[in-house]
């Protein structure tokens, strides 16, 4: 246990320098990018005095070292700096969006996990089979429509057409609340305070953005699990375990999918990974308070705040998730010890 | 603006007796007026303080909805049927009445007595005095606006007592009146505000950013950036009538089919600002208002330091050769105003106005071989990347034209951050789209940002002295004046000539309602709730 601790620690320690390099590629990277926030912000009337004023009110009339200090100065204490386009604190914005693309993303992923697995795993037993061709078919659509695509067309259908879905008007609708805020994530929130009406209201907004996620995360899941076990299924262990006369459940399930699980997995924290940035235009079609669309305004503005408090927090994010990943590793498979790394 | 649930039901209760649901479903079936309206609107507001550095446009409704001016404008029905703010009007809003002295110089204003902020403190002249100052101290785009009215400096404002405000401007000009109703003169508390203030932020920028302090038709109760703003009625409002629609809730929804599915259906009364393409598919299906936006004309522009462009056969070439119709129809989808074939003779001062130019490629021809540039040449078509909904399909419609006569362009396109920079600042693009529009809605004001030399929405490099002088002599003239309609006239004629700018079309604000009524247009692009009712 002592050993496992240190692993973490280590693993933790390693983070240490892709955070700094982090800091210091985003700074550079935002100072680099075309347009001056003192003019975008001056607004289209603004004669050279103003834009002058502008540039002093944000700072940016200072060299570009003293400003890399000021900020890293500035982080150390917490303070992300204050978004220009959206006029709050940074921390503020990602506190507020983080919660909302994490609460779509995990559920999206958690429905295209509870179809794309048990799949995968039907379709490599019956190989050939009108499941195997299904998994292919759903494979082939969720890859090949475009996540914009299928969110207006679910929404055409289920909320123009039939009027089942509600109002595709972001998280809530309008004439509820927002839960108090524990963990801001809606779902967790109004379980917490008891309050049923909130949490169906909030669960209902969720459910076509969550299904159109979850088409386009279903294919890379499902296609790896097909391929990993059918070449699980295909190993002397399994063979062994037929031989051995062990029932159909235990190999499947207890040598088979187990085995099976490990690209899975990392399938999984990849594509979680690419979603979590790449949801934009589902939070557009949506009206989705979330952080892709954040970060897209704030680069389109160059509001250099934004942008770095939002590459920051997505490689803590991706940080934490591979370690995550890494140590799901050890338990799904022993023969993966960090003792031994 | 932390609202929570329960007290925000409270709030409700008490303003009004609705029931438990304080929105709107129940109230909008039985067709008795509009408890609650809800907007869906594409834009994003960043701040509840237009003088603050980097609020962008969207943000100007807070200080119209929530905020007084001293005056205001009156409405006019167009000759369309659609309703308009009416620039030519100014009603009291704040001001009871006000006085301007012979010379023109010095305007007194007397207050509303019993005018109040939402706080219930009374609305004095010393308000007045600290929110103007404010206006031209601040800088940036509020200033600016201010300039354009004459106002400069806080010594020109003098609160004489409670009830008395004056203004001293340092000439005469028939801009002031109209600049005090656009949205950037607007009176905050200013007890409140200095309340808040500190040494470094003296101005309050900080707290009247997240909260508002005024005495307009409505009050901001809640704002979730990035989501939505939610106002609530002001009952004390003596600015006008008190609204009819007790809240409205703007929704930010990016997405245009999301939105068009929202008004279709019904569940938001008024789509806002909706492409032009939506505005001609919806009609017949709701109300869609199209109203040509006052004083803005998009044109191709043909940068003098060009040398091509400055033989003046080649740019009368270039304006025969448009096809406008088509730009019109698969730009503007038939929104809007066509600018093209208009009479010869100059008979009025209306603006924007039709140039006498439209498509014939055998004029174009003859213009060209005229040209010392007879077998064409090449140039490069610059075009903004956050307009191209609009400039993608005219730059392409006019380089194919532009091809049958030898004017080979490439288009280029360039990212919004720099288009500015490039455009109007360095005003380096040879040929280039471009879509100016004043908020003062007279010729000389559109002239003096769009034909004088060196100004910023100048980007053709334009230099002609006399109407630079034109604009100079007509810019602070009363539009009654008998010398104004001939030179203003004059000028017209020039810039016909010269062609600087070729006017394309008209661009259309479109709204698309559903379930209220009374919209109107305003000049500043916002939505003004104040006047709209039930169906």
């Amino acid at each position: 246990m002592a050993g496992r601790t240190r692993a973490i620690g280590m693993r933790l320690a390693q983070t240490v320098p892709v955070i700094i390099g982090v800091i210091v590629i985003s700074f550079i990277l935002t100072r680099a990018l075309p347009g001056d926030p003192a003019v975008y912000f001056a607004g289209a009337m603004a004669d050279a005095e103003s834009i002058q004023q502008v540039r002093e009110a944000l700072g940016l009339d200072k060299p570009l070292v003293t400003q890399f200090f000021l900020y890293v100065g500035d982080l150390a204490q917490g303070d992300l700096g204050r978004s220009i386009s959206t006029g709050q604190p940074v921390l503020t914005d990602l506190a507020a969006r983080l919660p909302a693309s994490l609460e779509l993303t995990l559920s999206a992923l958690v429905l295209s996990c509870l179809i794309a697995i048990p799949l995968g795993v039907l379709a490599a037993v019956r190989q050939g089979s009108w499941v195997d061709h299904l998994c292919r078919v759903l494979v082939t659509a969720g890859v090949s429509l475009p996540t914009f695509f299928t969110g207006i067309l679910l929404v055409y259908v289920f909320y123009y057409l039939l009027g089942w879905a509600p109002s595709p008007l972001g998280r809530l609708d309008f004439i509820y609340f927002e839960p108090p805020r524990v963990t801001g994530f809606y779902l967790v929130d109004s379980l917490i305070t008891g309050d049923l009406e909130t949490f169906t209201a909030t669960l209902r907004q969720l459910t076509l953005p969550t299904i159109t996620l979850a088409l386009f995360t279903l294919a890379p899941i499902a296609r790896m699990t097909r391929a990993a076990m059918l070449q699980a299924l295909s190993s002397d262990y399994i063979r062994t375990a037929h031989a051995a006369g062990l029932s159909r459940g235990k190999i499947l399930f207890g040598y088979g999918l187990r085995n099976a699980l490990l690209p899975v997995v990392t399938t999984l924290g990849m594509v979680f990974s690419f979603v979590l940035g790449a949801n934009v235009l589902v939070e557009k079609v949506f009206a989705w308070p979330g952080i892709g669309s954040y970060a897209v305004e704030a680069l389109v503005a160059s509001d250099y705040a934004a942008v770095q408090g939002f590459v920051l927090a997505m490689a803590f994010l991706f940080v934490t998730l591979n370690l995550i990943i890494d140590l799901s590793y050890a338990l799904i498979d022993p023969r993966i010890g960090f003792d031994t790394k | 603006m932390q609202t929570n649930r329960r007290n925000f039901l409270k709030l409700t209760a008490a303003a009004g007796g609705a029931a438990m649901t304080p929105f709107a479903w129940a109230t909008r079936a039985d067709a008795q007026g509009l408890e609650t309206m809800v907007v869906a609107s594409g834009q994003t507001i960043n701040s509840l303080d237009l003088h603050r550095t980097g609020t962008n446009r969207a943000s100007y409704q807070v200080a119209i909805n929530c905020y007084d001016r001293l005056v205001g404008f009156g409405s006019r029905q167009l000759p369309t049927g659609e309703m308009s703010y009416d620039y030519d009007t100014i009603v009291p809003e704040l001001a009871e009445s006000w006085t301007i002295s012979d010379d023109g110089l010095v305007f007194t204003f007397t207050l509303k007595p019993d005018a109040t902020f939402t706080d219930g403190s009374p609305v004095t002249a010393a308000d007045v005095k600290w929110s103007f100052d404010r206006a031209v101290s601040v800088g940036g785009f509020p200033s600016t606006q201010m300039r354009a009215g004459g106002f400069f400096r806080p010594d020109q404002f003098e609160a004489v007592d409670d009830q008395t405000f004056v203004l001293r401007l340092d000439y005469p000009s028939k801009l002031s009146l109209p600049n005090l109703a656009v949205p950037v003169p607007f009176i905050i508390n200013s007890k409140v505000a200095i309340a808040n203030a500190t040494e470094a932020d003296p101005w309050a920028m900080e707290y009247l950013h997240t909260t508002t302090a005024g005495s307009g038709a409505y009050t901001v109760t809640r704002w979730d950036q990035g989501q939505q703003i939610v106002y609530d009625r002001n009952d004390g409002w003596v600015g006008g009538p008190v609204p009819e629609i007790r809240r409205v809730i703007m929704r930010e929804v990016p997405n245009n089919s999301t939105r068009r599915a929202l008004i279709e259906r019904g569940d938001v009364q008024v789509s806002f600002d909706i492409p032009d393409r939506d505005a001609s598919e919806l009609v017949g299906t709701v109300d869609v208002f199209s109203t040509p936006i006052e004083n803005c004309i998009h044109c191709a522009c043909l940068n003098t330091k060009f040398e091509p462009f400055q033989d003046p056969e080649v740019r009368k070439a270039i304006a025969h050769a448009i096809p406008y119709e088509a730009i019109f129809q698969s730009a503007a989808y038939g929104r809007g105003a066509p600018m093209w074939g208009g009479p010869t003779e100059i008979t009025d001062t209306a603006w924007p106005r039709p140039f006498p130019y439209a498509t014939d490629m055998d004029k174009a021809r003859e213009h060209l071989e005229a040209s010392s540039f007879a077998s064409g040449f090449p140039v490069q078509m610059s075009i903004s990347l956050d307009l191209a909904s609009w400039m993608e399909p005219t730059a392409l419609l006019i380089q194919e034209s532009l091809g049958q006569l030898g004017i080979t362009t490439t288009v280029e396109r360039i990212p919004g951050a720099n288009w500015r920079t490039v455009a109007l600042v360095e005003k380096s693009l040879d040929f280039h789209l471009e879509n100016f529009g004043g908020w003062l809605n007279t010729p000389d004001y559109y002239f003096f940002w769009a034909y004088q030399k060196d100004r910023l929405f100048n980007s053709s490099n334009y230099d002609n002295p006399e109407v630079h002088a034109l604009t100079e002599q007509t810019l602070h003239m009363s539009t009654d004046d008998p010398e104004w309609a001939p030179l203003v006239k004059k000028m017209f004629q020039i810039v016909i000539d010269d062609l600087p700018r070729i006017p394309l079309y008209q661009p259309a604000l479109n709204v698309a309602v559903n379930g209220a009524s009374g919209y109107e247009f305003w000049f500043h692009r916002q939505l003004d709730p104040r006047r709209m009712t039930g169906v």
